[in-house]
């Protein structure tokens, strides 16, 4: 009896341990197959010209540029947005209907899959406001997309700023608004920017929500919002699905892989600065 | 100067309140957005659900749209999309689970240290890399060695489990980690080894949790789009076999959603209907089950 316990034991840690194994093994196996096929079709050419062929030569230029101006969108309206509403759950709102109401939504809004975005912001954006597929239309998309995002982690940041602060300021004389903007933002703004970081990371990774609103044929550098756009995640799956150029689908991905993993380093970085910061 | 300071006051409070009503309407916006979704979505798709019926979506088994009379069923999609999820289950949810009790209660410090980065990583690769990454390595090897062309439930299964996993592991090492040490400290305390108080203490106690944490699981795989797109095959019938093409709703919907016109388009957003309906029904179950089990 008392070996069958023991057997049961090491069998059960030896299956734990290779679970955990096989997860860390997916993950290198995953990034090291597309970052070793694809970097060696990076150079300076590829990251500064335009395609050429549909994708099959040439480079990635303006779709680097589309990312940058259909997430930039993205942040410069969903960040403020989500920070306030975070704000105002956690400093304006006592704990009632109107804070479990917002609460609600927001995990609505974090479930809602990125296709069903999609072809939300096609109905409202591209053709009910008659914003056509632009960057607009795919940015506006993806800031609905990044509100949660922003919100849950702004607030986790919010709410693990000590009280004492709160009433300090307030005994002082201050207004809720002057505790929330000089007191209560500074001390967990790194918790708030790892919120928008995390947000740009779920923007830069969607493809689904995107290729319906910002739109995909478009292959020279766009000069305003109302010019469509291609994202990095667009091009690869066009070039994937197409099966146009396989060596520049590895290339692109190689970037997107270079994008996110510098993204998670920063947030992981800021998440300890912070951690540090509330054991002092 | 008694003057000057109640005006200095009145302007103070005026701002207060106009920033109050501001953050407030920033709170609103999210209410808003899942209201547009919904009225827009669903304004698109009901004139056609008046016109021929749920049932000639929901228990139908033809999709053509440009014959004459037009087919509009779902049901090939709609059984596309549970198959592969299935798959991707029978796949995340042991793997998930097991490595949520190493993380919780096994893994020491180091190897911790190790992994849980590894997983938040997974969270964050974009799901067209998955779709692509397996569209080059399991593709060619489903198709060697088993035969059929590769794309394939299997291979959307397999890519979608991994894409679960992370979630799954991250909720289900919170609902661990929440039961309380009392109950754990008992059971050592009364002789029983690590493993027989993780089994027959913590996981009963877990259980609510765990569960939540496969069906967000579920719903998550539901919509998940670019990968299965590019590895599924999305041909719209009935699949036989796990190696057989399937098309899932999300890809029915990307793939056509950019030359439909007319009814055919609105029959697209009835997909996109259904696609919400049953996600939204799988996570509130998820969260109702989540909040009764306490974990937070």
């Amino acid at each position: 009896m008392r070996t069958a316990v023991k057997i049961e034991e090491a069998v059960a840690r030896i299956i734990l341990w290779v679970s955990g194994i096989i997860i860390l093994s997916v993950l290198f196996f995953i990034i090291f197959h597309i970052v070793s096929n694809g970097l060696l079709a990076i150079n300076w050419e590829f990251l500064t010209e335009p395609p050429r062929a549909m994708g099959r030569e040439g480079g990635i230029f303006p779709v680097i540029v589309g990312t940058i101006y259909v997430v930039g969108v993205a942040v410069l309206l969903g960040a403020p947005i989500g920070v306030m509403a975070a704000i105002y759950l956690t400093e304006y709102a006592q704990k009632g209907k109107i804070v479990r109401t917002v609460r609600f939504f927001v995990e609505t809004l974090a479930a809602v899959p990125s296709i069903v975005f999609g072809i939300f912001g096609f109905l409202f954006f591209v053709i009910y406001l008659d914003w056509g597929w632009s960057i607009l239309s795919g940015g506006l998309t993806l800031a609905c997309m990044i509100l949660p995002v922003v919100i849950r982690t702004t607030e986790e940041a919010l709410k693990a700023v000590p009280d004492s602060h709160r009433e300090g300021s307030l005994a002082l004389g201050a207004t809720l608004w002057q505790t929330s903007y000089k007191v209560i933002l500074p001390s967990a703004l790194p918790g708030v920017i790892t919120g928008v970081i995390l947000g740009i990371g779920r923007a830069i990774s969607d493809a689904a929500a995107v290729f319906m609103t910002a739109g995909m044929a478009a292959l020279v550098v766009p000069t305003s919002i109302w010019d469509p756009a291609r994202t990095l995640t667009v091009h690869l799956y066009v070039l994937a699905s197409e099966g146009i150029c396989f060596e520049r689908a590895y290339a692109t991905a190689t970037v997107l892989i270079v994008v996110v993993l510098l993204l998670n380093f920063t947030a992981h970085w800021l998440i300890n600065l912070m951690m540090k910061k509330q054991r002092i | 100067m008694q003057v000057e300071k109640t005006r200095q006051a009145k302007m103070r409070d005026l701002i207060g309140q106009v920033i109050e009503k501001l953050l407030l309407f920033c709170a609103i916006v999210s209410i808003l957005v899942v209201f547009l979704i919904i009225a827009f979505i669903f304004a698109q798709g009901w004139p056609v659900i008046q016109k021929y019926g749920v049932s000639h979506f929901l228990f139908n088994l033809e999709w053509r749209p440009l014959a004459d009379p037009v087919q509009f069923g779902l049901l090939p999609m709609i059984a596309g999309s549970f198959a592969v999820t299935f798959g991707a289950l029978l796949i995340a949810v042991p793997l998930g689970i097991c490595c949520a009790i190493f993380l919780a209660e096994f893994a020491p410090q180091w190897a911790a240290k190790r992994i849980r980065p590894g997983v938040e990583l997974l969270a964050g690769i974009p799901s067209v890399i998955y779709g692509f990454w397996a569209l080059m390595t399991l593709v060619p090897f489903i198709m060697q060695n088993f035969g059929g062309r590769g794309l394939s439930i299997l291979a959307g299964s397999l890519v979608l489990g991994i894409m679960a996993l992370p979630f799954i592991i991250n909720i289900a090492e919170d609902a661990i980690r929440s039961v309380p040490r009392e109950y754990k400290e008992g059971s050592l305390a009364l002789g029983a080894t690590h493993w027989q108080t993780v089994r027959y203490v913590v996981l009963p106690a877990a259980r609510s949790g765990i569960l939540a944490a496969i069906i967000l699981g579920m719903a998550l795989t539901l919509g998940e789009t670019m990968a299965v797109i590019l590895v599924a095959g999305n041909a719209p019938v009935i699949p036989d076999s796990v190696l057989d093409v399937v098309r899932t709703l999300t890809a029915h919907i990307a793939l056509e959603m950019g030359y439909a016109t007319g009814e055919h388009s609105q029959a697209l957003f009835v997909a996109g209907m259904v696609l919400f309906i049953v996600i939204m029904f799988l996570n509130s179950i998820a969260l109702a089950i989540y909040k009764r089990s306490g974990a937070n």
